[in-house]
């Protein structure tokens, strides 16, 4: 009977292609695509401030209420702000590195630095978080005990913690896209640049760069885009501070409307950012 | 290649510090563990074990840890079966909208996770009147964790091509025959890589879990964020935190050592 089946199976190309998309397509478009499209309809809704409930009439309220508001204008540039941030710190880490990694270390040492750069993503998110949260103590944290005496103390909790926590996290997602794209650039450009009398630093800007430029975009995917809807990180070091995910956090279970128009904001930026990353072509090199 | 020695050590000398940064966290972790103080105090004054004993006997901590161990098995089975079908279907076949299930894919881990947070909540109870538990984490967490095998079997598939089944055809086996002895042995390091990064991703997920776990459920990353304000936690929260930090070595060398062809792991 198995054999039959496998035999008429193998002469209906069509019928094989439709049993292996059917499960995986419904699963993603029913609980993934009909979620989201379900809170983008909600988005429109509004709630009924004497009972709480929504109110499904469609309506453009929460946009009007987003777009006026000054407070949410700030949010949005200060969680813009954080993302690049991070984006900039990772990649100033990341890039000499990298470099290190691919073109300096000897292939034994080599291996064991890239186990040292991985092992980190997986240790816990939030034991790496909780874990700056004792770095940063003020007065009684680690980073002051270590550098106070060099007159370097910690900035507290706030946007700068925020900022040092996130590059923190996503460290590692910057270092591996560059590493894969600096062993993928021939040694002999470099050589050659040189050889013409281009010093370290010229080689770097007009050798070097251009040609990692996909992997940094690869790389910002991570450190943009996991930034960017973030809130736990923001709740343990952000002290008042609040970046885009806490206020749909907050709104969430008094509001769902307005909570579903904000996410829309962190949702469109990513749309426009995978666009201008599909462009430069990182995608493919990744 | 010709690089300056001055060049050589200031790049060693950045890698050092590259690895401080990342390091020196990580083992303050450790180390406060062993903090005999109650409260947080830097440096330790005094170390104890006292902390690693009742973390053990801690009911809440096993029960998270159980949740967490059953939460990503079951969703890494779903995303193994979900993830490597459609894998199949896109590098064998050419079909209308294939471009857009690539796309579709990657959409769950690309959205901020408090958005697909939100929305599976909204869907599951508001739309669906399902209650959360067990099953909405389990959907929630599979949604994601698709991707994961996704990408690394459509890479093993398409780099093996398919004149290894053609021959195996053409000898005679049928079509589940084949799959048994040449297919699946041959994909089973990328299908094994997959399924442990997708693991490690359900294990660690926070946000999405926040709003598809109902009241009754912990998972460990919940259990650690309800304790981490309560003072008289702390040492235990500590506990926990430093095991998931020495338990990452794990990962790393298994996929080291099974995956020729990734050093990452699998992570890209």
């Amino acid at each position: 009977m198995l054999n039959s089946l496998a035999t008429s199976m193998h002469r209906k190309p069509r019928l094989r292609l439709a049993a292996l998309l059917t499960a995986p397509v419904l699963w993603l478009v029913v609980a993934y695509i009909g979620a989201l499209a379900t809170l983008l309809v909600t988005a429109f809704f509004t709630i009924d401030s004497f009972t709480g409930n929504v109110v499904k009439k469609f309506n453009l309220e929460n946009f009007y209420d987003m777009f006026t508001d000054a407070a949410y204008k700030n949010v949005v540039l200060r969680t813009l702000g954080i993302a690049i941030g991070v984006t900039v710190i990772c990649s100033i880490l990341a890039i000499p590195m990298a470099f290190y990694m691919a073109k300096i270390a000897k292939p034994k040492s080599q291996k064991l630095l890239v186990a040292l750069v991985l092992t980190p993503l997986w240790a816990s998110y939030l034991v790496k978080i909780y874990a700056w949260r004792t770095m940063l103590e003020p007065n009684t944290g680690v980073v002051d005990w270590l550098f106070g005496s060099l007159g370097i103390h910690s900035p507290g909790f706030g946007g700068p913690a925020i900022i040092i926590g996130l590059s923190y996290l996503w460290l590692p997602y910057m270092i591996l896209p560059i590493f894969a794209g600096l062993e993928r650039l021939p040694n002999n450009l470099l050589d050659a640049s040189g050889d013409l009398g281009a010093h370290n630093f010229y080689t770097f800007r007009k050798i070097i760069l251009p040609l990692i430029f996909p992997s940094l975009v690869a790389g910002s995917m991570f450190t943009f885009s996991l930034s960017l809807g973030d809130y736990i990180t923001a709740q343990i070091l952000g002290g008042k501070l609040q970046m885009l995910g806490s206020v749909v956090y907050q709104n969430f279970s008094i509001n769902l409307p307005f909570a579903a128009t904000i996410s829309m904001i962190p949702v469109t930026i990513m749309v426009i950012y995978l666009y201008l990353v599909r462009r430069t072509g990182a995608l493919a090199s990744m | 290649m010709t690089i300056s020695t001055r060049a050589k050590y200031a790049l060693m000398a950045l890698m050092g510090v590259g690895l401080a940064f990342i390091y020196i966290p990580l083992s303050v972790v450790v180390i406060n563990s062993f903090n005999a103080s109650k409260t947080f105090s830097w440096p330790p004054s005094s170390f104890t074990t006292l902390w690693w004993s009742k973390a053990v006997e801690n009911t809440g901590v096993r029960e998270a840890l159980k949740w967490s161990l059953f939460a990503g098995l079951a969703a890494t089975c779903i995303a193994l079966l979900l993830g490597t079908t459609l894998a199949f279907a896109v590098s064998r076949y050419s079909f209308f909208g294939r471009e857009v299930i690539s796309l579709l894919v990657v959409l769950p881990i690309s959205l901020p996770g408090v958005v697909t947070g939100i929305a599976l909540n909204n869907a599951f109870t508001k739309q669906l009147g399902m209650s959360t538990g067990l099953l909405t984490v389990v959907i929630g967490h599979a949604t994601f964790c698709i991707v994961i095998v996704y990408n690394n079997a459509i890479a093993r598939l398409r780099r093996m091509g398919t004149s290894l089944q053609e021959a195996s055809m053409d000898l005679g086996a049928n079509g589940i025959t084949t799959f048994r002895l040449i297919t699946l042995p041959n994909l089973a390091s990328a299908l094994f890589a997959g399924g442990l990064l997708a693991f490690g991703l359900s294990f660690d997920e926070i946000v999405v879990t926040t709003f598809t776990a109902g009241p009754g459920i912990q998972t460990l990353p919940i259990w650690i964020f309800n304790n981490l304000f309560r003072p008289n936690q702390a040492p235990i929260v500590n506990v926990v935190a430093a095991t998931l930090v020495v338990l990452s070595i794990i990962p790393i060398y298994l996929s080291q050592r099974l995956s020729q062809d990734s050093t990452s792991g699998g992570r890209f």
